[in-house]
């Protein structure tokens, strides 16, 4: 498809000369031991080595990074912290790789307006604790924040524990400046509530580096609660907690945080932390709930009855910030716990209405068992997203390859039930395949236009995100949304 | 029958592509003033209506894009839920014919927008067709998913130029157990300051209103909540009738203000711009974000300015749409809706001119 396929060395010196160029003089990387970090990022079973990685220091080097990529045809792909898991930000091979950390200024923040302008490489973290002092931060918190990146953030649609009350990045971002494939840079959104023509700001977050490097990102900044309080409940099964779920929501509470954790991760808490949960407890869930301090009071009582009503055998009230930690362990220790047993997990990230979770959890448990593999399930619960985590060890041949398989059809069974193959981690190159059974050959079609409308070259980060035709045809991808398989009847061979 | 609704709407866009006729999608026709001229056979899709699913439980809901809104709203109210950017009837809600694919088509929200969100903010998922007769379908009905680009939120204030809605599917939200309004007498610069020191302190604000005088509040939430927040902020209170015929007025446009023949004018802004244009009426909501002015004035010199202060204009109602409605875009902008327009309706023949040159 690119030139560079067949004359690689002419083109590669060509673009290096293109670069060299470039005023202020750009940082290249070119030997293969400095590449070596930039060969992946945090879905580390796949590696690629890119031709060179590029760290511009502004826009204007950005813009003439692309304008050569794209005159030469030469593959590029943008990467922030490289945080991301499902291999967005790995490099082409004898591609280039832009690495936007250098952008990373806190350009301004306005307290009164509650806006922050901000670099694509800045910290999520360092946006929440630059606006601190003003009593605000930056809401959308993927457990990466620390080092993750906004532009990251911006290109994954990333989510996080408080989505349900306060929105992904698509609902945070006012504006984007982005540069083209072809050089030229678009301002997308606006400082204002809303901008005239299309809403292209919902198209770019979450568009995976297919359509632009994002060069500058305006965020919306959130009052901090007034108050927060947290809760962890332990219940006799699954179905009692999913219940206990529907009913919080569904009498007018919307909680901060909603997690639910299956008997793995309690076995885990148990074993690791002597947590003291009733043995025969099934599911536990994490409630966080903030706002006004009067409001959270009234709000508590509400869910301590629901959950009561529920069956629940045990509840916990954190009463300060280091019980709350300590509540929050019980999550996050666990993992770490599990993957003594099993050094490596793969997290999977498929989201399916709430209703059908005690049915999906039984079917994974069913395919762990058939594939002798370990699954422990942490639950988004207050807005579907399932997390997961299959335990393998990479030292075993065969053994990743197999973790990839039955997570491929976990998330067929996410799609199968009404929901999607990614809720807030992208498909990058993991789920390419997956793709090919929630879209429909027109609908990927209509996907591949508009990166033709913003990438008409088609340079920026080709082969992620969104697979080609043919592809899924190779793979034998197969439709099965809503729970019908088209034309089931019709024999296949 | 909504199979039959759609094989025959796939249908006729075919022949309009093949015959380059235009369709001019529409609903309850609530919105007809608003946008670009309309031109071409009328495409009716009020047959298409009805509430495919809602589980209040899951705080989702899916609807047939000639829905009434009233009807969904009724739904709703059963379940104490909420569409929770407020659509705006623009006529008598209680009548109105206003559906719920006009909605989204023209993406506007109520007063509730700048506090919980805006209709493209809650819109989970989309079946279309496009102008090459296609039936698509984009995103879904799980409040979190990110695979491939985000069509439906594209779809979302597109005005009918990029395809036909027809299944949405939105996220929703509790209704509050208590509302309250409290009024202020002040002066503009002072409500707009206030309003944006108010929206940076966690306080269960769910509308903001300044005109002639002015400014009201409206807290929702619990009802502890409400009360404590009243007593910090101080302020009048106003009737529950009195509060609730008010906001329905402003979100409708029903209010004496827009009654006019005037032109009016609809200046989004950064919230926290000095008042603009003295001389012409204005009413403020949105925290300062949202400004109409009444008045005719010169187009260019009204762009210009708000422009310059990081904002757009839209010619809302009345006026010459000659000039153009919408804020012209820049040029890379402009090339990128020109070509997402060819992809999705490479013939023109969905409301062409709706959206100025789209």
């Amino acid at each position: 498809m690119f030139p560079f396929e067949t004359n690689a060395k002419i083109v590669n010196a060509q673009l290096l000369e293109d670069f060299s160029r470039v005023t202020p003089p750009l940082n290249v990387i070119a030997d293969h031991e400095r590449l070596r970090p930039f060969e992946t990022d945090a879905f580390i079973s796949h590696r690629a080595m890119p031709m060179c990685a590029v760290l511009p220091e502004n826009e204007a080097q950005v813009a003439a990074i692309a304008r050569a990529c794209s005159t030469r045809g030469v593959p590029l792909v943008t990467r922030g912290a490289g945080t991301g898991i499902s291999g967005g930000a790995i490099p082409v091979v004898d591609g280039v790789l832009v690495v936007l950390t250098r952008l990373n200024a806190l350009k301004s923040l306005d307290p009164l307006a509650r806006t922050a302008c901000v670099g694509p490489g800045m910290r999520n973290l360092a946006v929440s604790d630059a606006a601190a002092p003003h009593g605000l931060f930056y809401a959308p918190d993927p457990s990466s924040q620390l080092i993750c990146s906004i532009g990251g953030n911006v290109a994954e649609n990333s989510g996080g524990v408080h989505c349900l009350k306060y929105g992904l990045t698509v609902h945070n971002v006012m504006q984007v400046r982005l540069v083209l494939s072809d050089g030229d840079v678009v301002t997308v959104g606006a400082n204002s509530l809303d901008a005239a023509g299309y809403d292209l700001l919902a198209v770019i977050n979450g568009s995976e580096g297919l359509l632009g490097l994002i060069t500058e990102v305006v965020v919306k900044l959130t009052p901090q609660p007034e108050h927060v309080e947290t809760l962890l409940a332990a219940f006799p099964s699954v179905n009692d907690a999913a219940n206990a779920v529907g009913r919080i929501i569904g009498g007018g509470v919307v909680p901060a945080a909603l997690e639910m954790m299956d008997k793995m991760v309690i076995e885990a808490c148990e074993r690791f932390m002597s947590a003291g949960f009733p043995l025969d407890a099934e599911a536990l869930l994490l409630i966080e709930l903030d706002g006004v301090r009067e409001e959270v009071a009234e709000q508590l009582v509400q869910v301590e009855r629901v959950l009561t009503d529920c069956h629940a055998q045990e509840i916990r009230r954190a009463k300060d910030d280091a019980e709350r930690e300590k509540l929050w362990k019980s999550r996050k220790g666990a993992f770490a716990a599990l993957a003594t047993i099993r050094p490596d997990y793969y997290t999977m990230d498929g989201t399916i209405p709430r209703r059908c979770l005690p049915g999906v959890l039984a079917r994974y448990y069913a395919l762990a068992q058939e594939y002798g593999m370990m699954v422990a399930n942490v639950f988004h619960a207050g807005d579907g997203n399932l997390h997961p985590c299959i335990f393998y060890d990479a030292t075993i041949p065969g053994e990743m390859e197999r973790s990839e398989e039955l997570g491929g059809k976990m998330l067929e069974i996410c799609v199968e039930v009404g929901g999607t193959i990614t809720g807030e981690h992208g498909v990058g190159i993991e789920k390419l395949k997956q793709m090919c059974v929630q879209f429909r050959p027109n609908e990927l079609a209509a996907f591949h236009a508009i990166k033709a409308v913003f990438d008409p070259s088609g340079v920026l980060n080709p082969g992620k995100g969104v697979p080609a035709l043919k592809r899924c045809a190779e793979w034998g991808g197969m439709h099965v949304r809503d729970g019908v398989v088209p034309g089931a009847d019709i024999p296949r061979f | 029958m909504m199979d039959n609704f759609i094989q025959t709407t796939i249908e006729r866009i075919k022949s309009a592509q093949a015959g380059k006729t235009p369709l001019a999608i529409r609903g309850g026709n609530s919105k007809a003033f608003y946008g670009g001229m309309i031109r071409g056979e009328a495409l009716d899709m009020r047959p298409y209506r009805g509430i495919i699913d809602y589980e209040p439980k899951e705080l989702v809901l899916t609807v047939r894009a000639g829905t009434p809104i009233a009807e969904i709203e009724a739904a709703m109210a059963r379940e104490n839920q909420m569409l929770p950017f407020e659509p705006p009837y623009f006529e008598d809600g209680a009548t109105s014919p206003a559906t719920i694919g006009g909605t989204v088509a023209t993406g506007l929200s109520g007063p509730r927008r700048p506090y919980t969100g805006a209709v493209r903010d809650f819109v989970l998922g989309t079946r279309i067709i496009n102008g090459k007769g296609e039936d698509l379908r984009f995103g879904g009905r799980v409040i979190k998913n990110v695979a491939g680009y985000d069509v439906s939120r594209l779809m979302t204030g597109a005005l009918g130029t990029l395809g036909v809605l027809l299944d949405l599917s939105f996220k929703v939200l509790p209704k509050p157990t208590e509302e309250l309004t409290l009024r202020y007498e002040m002066d503009e610069a002072t409500a707009i300051r206030r309003f944006n020191e108010w929206a940076g302190k966690p306080l269960p604000i769910s509308a903001t209103s300044w005109h002639d005088g002015i400014a009201k509040l409206r807290l929702s939430g619990a009802a502890a909540g409400v009360k404590a927040t009243r007593e910090k902020l101080g302020g009048e209170i106003v009737a529950d009738t009195e509060a609730g015929l008010f906001w329905r007025d402003l979100r409708d446009h029903r209010a004496a203000f827009f009654s006019s023949a005037e032109p009016l004018w609809r200046l989004s802004v950064p919230s926290t711009r000095q008042p603009l244009f003295p001389n012409l009426p204005q009413w403020i909501e949105w925290g300062g974000a949202l400004r109409w002015a009444r008045g005719a004035t010169e187009a260019k010199m009204l762009r210009a300015t708000v422009e310059a202060a990081g904002g757009h204009v839209t010619l809302f109602r009345h006026g010459d749409k000659a000039a153009g409605v919408f804020h012209p875009l820049q040029p890379v902008l402009a090339r990128i809706h020109r070509n997402l327009k060819a992809a999705f309706d490479p013939e023109h023949i969905l409301n062409p001119g709706r959206m100025d040159n789209f």
